[in-house]
């Protein structure tokens, strides 16, 4: 049986409380839906499904950076200059990573600039006033998130060994989330906005 | 000390329940072709949970008596008396699970039944702090309501516009609720600003204003009265004070009134 | 405690202590990383919420007695919003609205969950601290400053808000335009109440982290203590409901600041202006609202389930009856809090139909709380009860328990519901099971792990003079309430000008000379804490002859709990009334050969 992970289940049980709080956000608009006659749908701007490949693709090259620096055991069959050359592999992907995920967030606030000039505002309708307050508060996960990340790069500057490996593996966990998260959104808002 | 908890137990239990068995503090008697059932409703859950109450208190005293004297001894291992613990379980679910079919029948015979085909439609208003009730008039229709429209310092509550509404002109607005005995009533409730609630103790009605939404809650007032109606949802702070009167007069009375509002 | 040497067993690999130990006093008493520090922290916030809190209930209840005098002193306390002591309607509706906030928000779920959840379940599970202790510690502040936010709302020109507790839209939603304190104070509210779910979460976050991750060896979830799995399902609740109230703040905030509707519906007139916002629902913020506020008072009563459950039976010297059962009952109970919601909505012209799904499940929720009375019941049947002041308060939570569990009999019924809702019976119905049930859960595991946090025992003198005055006032304050409550008085009036309402007036002053009682028998408390604080006698390390872990340490415990070494389990936590070297009871650390070799005569 795997030995007990804080980090995971903290990660986990993080989780739990972010998808709780989306479902309520959720189940608010299906309710302001159905009370409202005058329900004016928007039309997403484009740039919000690149956005999501956007963050998709962070989710994969940090997948690829994490396959490159390995677990401990894989650790000991390596030489140092491979040791090395793996070091440079796995901290090229993860940088690739941050600068995917700041696009991300640099595309949300495109989409927000491209529905203002639009007369699309946070109180101007009733689905204007989800499609922010979903949006925003996904970005401001985001956010979180990368800050998550750089906290995971920090442990494993300092030190690359089981600990540092398991924090990444659970910041992992929660970026994915991210990923799913905004892929759920974007059909909700596909949808119903 | 463990016998003076018991002791002390008992006569809270057995006052307690004493008090509510007299009634001296009790329900004012109904005027509501409701009363018998909701009335009958409460009763039994009376008898219920008293009994469940002073039992469990007694029971309570009886073992903190016996475990704290000197000759008490751990009688029962390892756990204590499962069997009659599961017993008790069994009872008291079984009385839950009564209750709630019981209580079941006597909600949907209120709520789930229309108001009656010839009930009398007065429309009522909440605001901060009063009610406003409006008749249809001699028409037999109600004009329309305009928020934009409402200026109470003219005394136009509703927001009504005679001028163009030729429904309006013949509605009769009254501060208080009055209509007449025997006869089903259809109030359909409404508020001009926050949550307010509309509760008539005596024909055992109460039902909220929600914003933005029209409710209709229908009664049968069975006896002549003056009573009072209050507001029972937090609405500010003359909550306190938000109140109106109710009037279930004799059918002569009832249309010598309205015959008097429609003349103003 | 040389059976704690006895089964020690290998460390295991890479286990550094999860924090050094504090070496200065801001590590050590402010900004600490250790969960006993963090666990008084929350009791002492909880203890300067509870202060505050009963102080405001004084000057309501006064003025309920005596509606046309003033109240005494407190013009000088208040001389903008209660000149000369005169309590205006809204002023004591502000009183009203802060003294609920803080009490359920500031007492019950701090105190008997993150207080003594804190300090007890790490050293229950053998563990040296929290999962994530630098969360711990600002799940402690985050709290902190989300009470300093509320109290904020005295202190603003209109003052504090008027709309209850529950802050029901549009009354909450609108601004100033509604009332005093609607403005600027509403706002604070929502702020406080916002911050307040984020330091619940990181609470839970720790809790169930901790519980699942960091048992010592040996410590199966069957062989928790009781008060473990209470938190461990608490915690469980709340990350659920917190995380639905923080949306709801959120969408309140915006309907207030940003001009969105999501609980504003069209064509308000409010204060002879029309309201500019359309299409908002005011039920919405009641759906959302209940769906956290039912299982709240789950979250404020469960962890006093469990505390009784470990106390009951070290005083009655024999195990708790159906442990496995209990458990069950608390899972129940705790899935049944999610499909209850809407009994606190029966009036708000939901359909026929939904009031009678919600009432099933309400009724049905009952059922495994009148199970868990019986098995108490059943423990302290042919026991040996060893009556000190933790005993008495279990025991008269039992009492207390079931009084206020049934008055909820009457409410789960919708038509009977339509006649007690809004009315004093329901005030009576939830100060019984919260405002004294739940307060009994914290004054038993005061007095049963004062000795433990502290290193000394309380005055049991005192204790037993605390909890006679305070099971006498509570009865009498609270249960005249119902009675009220049958002849319709209203609730959160400050004063009651109808006809039919007069007649209230004597009882209304028996109540307030009964709380004003109970208040002040409460000093008893506070002085006890005080004097054993500084001057009580040295305490063992096991004053009870209990079996969890936490007393196999030292009273307190050091810096890391156990001093190094890493506790073995071998037993439950229900070996009590067995014959063995220690006489009557096996502690979870005894070596597996101190088996139970029969019932203690």
């Amino acid at each position: 049986m795997a030995p007990p992970n804080p980090a995971r289940t903290g990660v986990w049980v993080g989780i739990g409380a972010v998808i709780m709080s989306f479902a309520a956000y959720t189940s608010a608009m299906i309710v302001r839906q159905g009370t409202t006659p005058e329900w004016h749908h928007i039309a997403l701007p484009p740039i919000l499904y690149w956005n999501a490949l956007v963050l998709v693709a962070s989710s994969v090259t940090l997948e690829l950076a994490r396959q490159r620096i390995g677990g401990p055991f894989d650790r000991l069959g390596r030489t140092p200059a491979v040791q090395a050359a793996k070091s440079r592999e796995w901290q090229f992907w993860y940088r690739i990573t941050l600068v995917l995920s700041v696009g991300f967030l640099v595309g949300q606030f495109f989409a927000w600039r491209r529905l203002a000039s639009e007369g699309v505002y946070l109180a101007s309708s009733p689905s204007g006033s989800f499609f922010y307050v979903l949006t925003a508060l996904h970005a401001l996960h985001v956010l979180g998130g990368i800050g998550a990340l750089l906290y995971a790069l920090r442990c494993l500057h300092a030190d690359d060994g089981p600990r540092s490996v398991n924090v990444l593996g659970a910041v992992a966990v929660y970026w994915h989330f991210m990923a799913a998260l905004w892929v759920y959104l974007l059909v909700i808002l596909a949808l119903w906005i | 000390m463990g016998k003076l908890f018991a002791a002390a137990v008992t006569v809270i239990a057995l006052v307690s329940a004493g008090i509510f068995l007299s009634r001296v503090w009790w329900l004012p008697p109904d005027f509501t072709t409701l009363g018998k059932d909701i009335d009958g409703q409460l009763v039994e859950t009376m008898i219920f949970t008293g009994v469940l109450f002073v039992a469990a208190q007694l029971a309570l005293a009886t073992f903190v008596w016996q475990s704290t004297s000197r000759t008490a001894a751990i009688r029962v291992f390892p756990g204590g008396p499962m069997p009659l613990v599961a017993t008790a379980s069994v009872i008291v679910g079984l009385e839950i699970l009564s209750l709630v079919f019981v209580g079941t029948k006597v909600w949907s015979k209120i709520f789930l039944a229309p108001a009656e085909a010839n009930a009398l439609h007065i429309d009522v208003q909440a605001g901060q702090f009063a009610f406003y009730f409006r008749y249809p008039g001699p028409d037999g229709k109600f004009g329309v309501p305009h928020p934009d429209k409402i200026d109470e310092g003219n005394s136009n509550f509703f927001g009504l516009d005679p001028q163009n509404d030729t429904a309006a002109r013949d509605d009769i607005v009254s501060a208080s609720l009055v209509v007449p005995v025997d006869q089903p009533v259809l109030l359909t409730m409404h508020s001009k600003d926050v949550g307010h609630s509309l509760y008539i103790p005596q024909l055992r009605l109460q039902q909220d204003f929600v914003p933005g939404l029209v409710i209709p809650v229908h009664f049968t007032a069975t006896g002549v009265t003056k009573t009072e109606i209050v507001c029972t949802q937090l609405c500010g702070l003359g909550h306190y004070n938000m109140k109106a009167y109710l009037e279930v007069l004799s059918r002569q009375d009832y249309d010598k009134w309205l015959a008097a509002q429609a003349g103003q | 405690m040389d059976n704690v040497s006895a089964s020690i067993t290998e460390l295991p690999p890479a286990a550094p202590h999860q924090h050094a130990a504090p070496d200065s006093f801001i590590r050590n008493y402010v900004f600490s990383l250790d969960h006993k520090v963090i666990g008084k922290q929350y009791l002492g916030l909880g203890l300067l919420a509870v202060c505050t809190g009963m102080f405001l209930s004084w000057i309501m209840r006064y003025h309920l007695a005596f509606p046309d005098k003033p109240v005494p002193l407190i013009g000088l306390i208040a001389p903008t919003f209660a000149a000369g002591g005169v309590i205006t309607p809204e002023f004591y509706l502000q009183l009203m609205t802060m003294h609920g906030t803080i009490m359920v928000f500031f007492v019950l779920t701090t105190a008997p969950f993150a207080g003594f959840g804190n300090f007890v379940l790490p050293l229950q599970v053998g563990a040296e601290d929290m999962a994530f202790p630098r969360f711990n510690m600002m799940s402690f502040w985050v709290t902190f400053v989300a009470f300093a936010v509320l109290v904020a709302a005295f202190f603003v020109p209109d003052g504090p808000p008027l709309s209850g507790w529950t802050a029901y839209a549009p009354l909450s939603a609108v601004g100033k335009s509604s009332g005093p304190g609607e403005g600027l104070g509403q706002s604070l509210w929502v702020v406080s109440i916002a911050i307040f779910c984020i330091g619940q979460l990181l609470g839970s976050l720790n809790f169930i982290a901790t519980t699942l991750d960091l048992r010592a060896k040996g410590m199966t979830l069957a062989r928790m203590p009781y008060s473990t799995w209470a938190w461990f399902i608490t915690s469980i609740i709340g990350l659920i409901a917190f995380s639905v109230l923080l949306p709801a703040c959120v969408l309140l905030l915006l309907d207030r600041v940003a001009g969105t509707s999501f609980f504003i519906p069209a064509g308000l007139v409010v204060s002879d202006a029309l309201q500019p916002h359309s299409g908002g629902s005011a039920l919405l913020w009641q759906h959302l609202f209940w769906f956290f506020g039912h299982p709240e008072v789950y979250i404020a009563i469960v962890p006093g389930f469990g505390i009784i459950s470990t106390i009951l039976p070290a005083v009655c010297r024999k195990p708790h009856l159906g442990p496995r059962v209990l458990i069950a009952c608390q899972l129940a109970i705790a899935g049944l809090s999610y499909m209850v919601w809407g009994h606190h909505m029966f009036l708000s012209g939901m359909s026929p139909m939904s009031a009678t799904l919600f009432s099933v499940p309400t009724l049905i929720i009952t059922i495994p709380a009148a199970i868990i009375t019986l098995l108490w019941l059943g423990t302290i049947y042919g026991s040996k009860l060893r009556v000190n002041t933790a005993a008495l308060f279990c025991l008269g939570f039992v009492s207390v328990f079931v009084t206020g569990g049934l008055s909820g009999f009457f409410l789960s019924q919708p038509s009977i519901d339509t006649y007690l809702h809004g009315t004093y019976f329901v005030v009576g119905h939830f100060h019984f099971v919260m405002g004294v049930a739940a307060m009994f859960g914290i004054f038993a595991g005061t007095y049963f792990w004062f000795p433990k946090m502290f290193g000394r025992m309380m005055n049991e003198t005192l204790g037993k003079w605390h909890f006679a005055l305070t099971f006498l006032g509570v009865y009498a304050t609270f249960m005249p309430m119902h009675w009220l409550g049958l002849e319709g008085n209203v609730r959160r009036y400050s004063s009651f000008p109808s006809d039919y309402m007069h007649g209230s007036l004597a009882l209304h002053r028996f109540i307030t000379a009964a709380a004003l009682f109970l208040g002040a028998a409460q000093l008893i408390f506070l002085v006890n804490l005080l004097w054993s604080r500084l001057r009580g006698p040295a305490a063992p390390d096991n004053p009870w002859d209990a079996t969890s872990l936490e007393w196999s340490t030292t009273s307190p415990p050091p810096f890391d709990n156990f001093a190094g070494v890493h506790p073995v389990i071998s037993h439950g936590p229900n070996e009590y009334g067995v014959a063995s070297a220690r006489g009557d009871y096996i502690m979870q650390t005894d070596p597996p050969s101190a088996a139970a070799s029969s019932a203690v005569a």
